[in-house]
């Protein structure tokens, strides 16, 4: 059996790839309920990332020709990243658990050798009481580091610390 | 409820480099200094990301723009993406990005003074065939100074992009030449405890896949996670 290839960091340069339709999930035509998720990426020193990659993928709504459910954001000079795109519902979880709605999230950047893998949660869901994942993180505080919340009418925010006290959980996959 | 998939390996110890590499500076502030929560692969894990070629066009050949040559030296890079179990990933995409032949990126924030070229973009995209392979031809990219101590040089290497089949299954990495001085003294390369895992990062020059009077062949083999033999749901 091979071992899986090796991970290297994205670099600074990555931004050859970037195109900033990317950070619209409902271009091709999607259905549903448009929402705006956006939020900083920092570091330990609280210095934002001017040059991460941030992707969102997500399991609903499912993926078809008009929803790619994949999204991809540059962080800008204050470290902010934006994505619209459509609402989630609540996906099958292990065994007979249902998951609270969530976005996955990949992070990239220099200085990072292997990407960061989290979610994002929406803060006022009633679903999240019971969702598997976030009932792993004992912690209310650390919890909270997956709650986006809605700072403006179909807005949802959530601040990526990549080390620190505000240490976002970070998943391993 | 059913899973038709069953969950994706771990990686073998060692084969992936440490968030929390001293030697590569930039790593210090950006390492998360707690551990990893693990979690069971749900249906987000499970599944991922579909691209084709219809909505997102390939760019196979970085070697020209516009219908102009780039400088440098032409090269056709090759190789196979297959899962741990030897099976091909079809119709997964690559993107590739890497400096042109004198060691400058296409990029406002690259500040080496090594000259731009017009007819190099630094950018591809290619899709998997039904065996897995896949195929490109660009410039060989020239090494680069960076900050990261003094006299730093990266190696020769050109930047990949790979999604697989899930959300867990994605990949960034660095394709690097044979016989290059510099790998032995890049803290990026070095990164990875298991030798021979950082050696499969290394690409060989494959004389069948060079193209006489045009260009060597560099083959690199790309291997993404695979899945385990059980299912995760009983
Ligand atoms: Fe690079």
């Amino acid at each position: 059996m091979q071992h899986t290839t090796t991970s290297q960091t994205i670099g600074p340069y990555w931004h050859l790839l970037e195109d900033s339709s990317w950070q619209d999930l409902t271009r091709f035509g999607a259905d549903g309920e448009v929402i705006h998720v956006t939020g900083h990426v920092l570091d330990g020193s609280g210095t934002p990332l001017a040059d991460a990659c941030v992707e969102i993928w997500q399991s609903s709504p499912p993926a078809s020709q008009s929803f790619t459910g994949f999204g991809r954001s540059a962080t800008d000079a204050t470290g902010t990243f934006h994505f619209t795109t459509i609402k989630p519902q609540p996906v099958p979880g292990p065994g007979n658990a249902s998951q609270a709605p969530h976005l996955a999230l990949t992070i990239m950047a220099r200085g990072l050798l292997f990407h960061l893998s989290t979610r994002l949660y929406f803060a006022d869901d009633p679903a999240n009481a019971d969702d598997p994942i976030l009932s792993l993180i004992e912690s209310p505080e650390r919890r909270a580091t997956l709650l986006a919340r809605q700072t403006a009418p179909g807005t949802w925010s959530l601040d990526i610390h990549l080390q620190g006290d505000a240490e976002t959980v970070f998943l391993e996959i | 409820m059913n899973f038709s998939n069953t969950v994706f390996r771990a990686y073998a110890p060692g084969t992936q480099p440490d968030n929390n590499t001293p030697a590569y500076r930039s790593t210090q502030w950006r390492h998360p200094a707690r551990a990893l929560l693990k979690i069971p692969q749900t249906l987000t894990e499970l599944t991922g990301p579909r691209f084709s070629p219809t909505q997102f066009p390939p760019i196979e050949n970085m070697a020209m723009h516009a219908g102009r040559e780039a400088l440098g030296e032409r090269i056709i890079v090759a190789g196979h993406v297959r899962d741990e179990d030897g099976m091909p990933v079809a119709g997964t995409m690559l993107e590739i990005w890497q400096a042109n032949a004198a060691g400058r990126y296409n990029h406002a924030r690259d500040t080496h003074d090594a000259p731009l070229d017009q007819n190099f973009t630094g950018a591809g995209r290619v899709f998997t065939d039904a065996d897995g392979g896949y195929r490109f031809v660009t410039i060989k990219p020239g090494a680069y100074p960076w900050g990261n101590h003094p006299n730093a040089w990266r190696p020769n290497h050109i930047h990949f992009s790979l999604f697989g089949p899930g959300y867990a299954t994605r990949l960034i990495t660095q394709m690097y030449f044979p016989g290059d001085p510099l790998l032995s003294l890049d803290p990026i390369f070095q990164a990875t405890a298991d030798v021979a895992a950082r050696n499969r990062l290394v690409s060989s020059f494959d004389l069948a896949l060079t193209q006489p009077d045009h260009a060597l062949g560099y083959r690199f083999d790309i291997v993404l996670r695979g899945r385990l033999a059980t299912p995760m749901e009983e």
